[in-house]
């Protein structure tokens, strides 16, 4: 009996695939989130777009009260540790948490190294914003990716951009002979060998899951069409005037993404969704998506 | 150096049994597609042979023959039955004889009991399920399996945040067991229950068993 190999790291993301995972910071709001259907939640002291207006140092949350949305909810529980802050990360595996999000919504604590993730039983995911650095962070142990988007926007520009980068990026390795695969693994910075398994499956090697300013159902659904196995939701859900309802409609509208008449009957009278930032509006230090190395 | 990433992902299956694929006879299978692993399951169901429906809506469980459902969150799954009408006609289905084949969430599904209070059943087979039994997500493992009736050897089954059968009915048939005794797979009529994935390695000889079982069936 092998536990904490690569096949269920891998195969728990399998598991999570066409659902959403909600970002909770109570045991009631992990509640809800379950009975609307999330797939997984992710525990945290404060929303994306509450450590935005915040500012200052953000850092792992508090193991009591990442225990306490465990004890609340029978699905997955996920906890976040800043990029490169491998203790953190071994607080997380031992409370016991279902998989650790190595996130740049922390502020990182090192600028040039990420976590070596095969060192860990608990199962990885990272943020990528395109093809070479969804690969490194595989390299490193990720057993799942998602497109970083801009947290705590609600507004789902960099989300697609992420996400249309990398399948245009596999669309072009597809199409290339090998000979060419050592140069362009050398200009975009991912290791070679993925590159190629990237080449062979016409898709990422393990899940990847969109994020960072999905806030509607109709968000979800584009990001689904976009060629995404499933969505986090952070702000968008809690951050609306009405989370019940909104967490049940996102997962409506993930499950029927193809299906129009669904989304339209489901987004009927959500109430207000979050309140959103043009992200060009931003100055450059507020970009949590430039995070990652 | 790079790590070697080892790779036992179905999305690969399709390439990998490419010519290898025996003709099973004309079943149409549906996969519960509401959410879950159910490309894994059509990627294994195509590579041998099978036309696969995805089920999402009530009116797809009109023309299959067989109905997987695959592993994923049950609760998530249970929320989604409900929210498009299907508990009540696949429920129906189901009692009617359809050959049904549940592996994790989908084994939680058919249940007749759970330990825990969620999700609602479907309450199909008459056992008792207990969720997430071996622990939190540190505690998945793989191991060999012997399993009653099928040829070539031990079947390496994967399991993640599995559930087990804690008490079965009379007219339930236990077909594996772990070393310590653990019943993991079940059957009773055409219904079968894994407490673990098939789908997610590339041993396709569960679902050949599923698929003889569900065309048997079929001629009865």
């Amino acid at each position: 009996m092998q536990k904490g190999t690569w096949a269920v790291k891998v195969g728990l993301a399998q598991m999570l695939k066409g659902g959403v995972i909600m970002d909770v910071v109570t045991p009631e709001q992990a509640k809800i989130a379950e009975e609307a259907g999330a797939v997984a939640v992710m525990a945290l002291e404060r929303v994306p777009a509450d450590i935005r207006a915040a500012g200052g140092v953000a850092r792992m949350a508090d193991p009591e009260r990442i225990l306490q949305i465990m004890e609340a909810v029978t699905i997955p529980v996920m906890a976040k540790c800043r990029i490169g802050h491998f203790v953190e990360a071994q607080v997380l595996e031992a409370l016991g948490v279902d998989y650790i999000d190595e996130s740049e919504v922390l502020t990182p604590a090192d600028e040039q190294n990420h976590i070596w993730k095969h060192d860990f039983k608990v199962p990885f995911v990272c943020g990528a914003r395109d093809l070479a650095e969804a690969l490194r962070r595989i390299a490193e142990g990720a057993a799942m990716i998602r497109t970083k988007g801009e947290a705590g926007t609600g507004n789902v520009v960099e989300a697609v951009r992420h996400m249309r980068a990398i399948q245009a990026q596999i669309r072009k390795v597809q199409n290339m002979p090998d000979e060419e695969l050592v140069g362009e693994a050398k200009q975009m910075g991912a290791p070679l060998e993925l590159l190629m398994e990237v080449k062979r499956l016409g898709r990422l090697p393990v899940v990847n899951f969109a994020a960072g300013g999905i806030a509607t159902p109709a968000d979800a659904a584009l990001m689904m069409w976009l060629g995404c196995d499933g969505v986090f939701v952070g702000s968008g859900i809690f951050k609306s005037s009405d989370p019940p309802r909104r967490a049940k409609a996102i997962v409506q509208a993930v499950t029927h993404y193809k299906n129009p008449e669904i989304i339209a009957q489901v987004s009927r009278g959500l109430g207000e969704p979050m309140p959103g930032i043009d992200v060009r509006t931003l100055k450059p230090e507020q970009l949590l998506a430039v995070r990652g190395w | 150096m790079l790590p070697k990433v080892p790779t036992p992902i179905p999305w690969q299956l399709a390439l990998r049994t490419q010519g290898k694929a025996k003709l099973s006879p004309r079943v149409r299978v549906g996969v519960l597609a509401l959410q879950g692993d159910f490309l894994e399951h059509r990627q294994a169901l195509e590579a041998l042979g099978v036309p696969v429906v995805e089920v999402r809506l009530p009116s797809d469980l009109e023309g299959i023959d067989a109905l997987i459902l695959p592993g994923g969150e049950s609760t998530t799954m249970a929320r989604l039955l409900d929210a498009t009408g299907m508990r009540v006609p696949l429920v129906r289905r189901i009692q009617e004889g359809m050959p049904t084949w549940g592996t994790c969430a989908g084994m939680i599904l058919l249940a007749k009991r759970l330990r825990e209070d969620r999700p609602t059943p479907l309450g199909v087979m008459d056992i008792e399920v207990a969720r997430n039994a071996f622990g939190r997500q540190v505690d998945s493992f793989e191991a060999d399996l012997d399993i009653e009736g099928l040829s070539g050897g031990p079947f390496h089954a994967v399991f993640i945040r599995a559930p087990v059968l804690l008490s079965a009915g009379p007219g339930v048939h236990i077909l594996a067991r772990l070393p310590d005794g653990t019943p993991v797979a079940a059957r009773q009529g055409a219904i079968l229950a894994t407490a673990f994935h098939p789908e997610l390695t590339d041993d396709l000889r569960l679902h050949q068993w599923f698929l003889d079982m569900a065309s048997t069936h079929r001629k009865e």
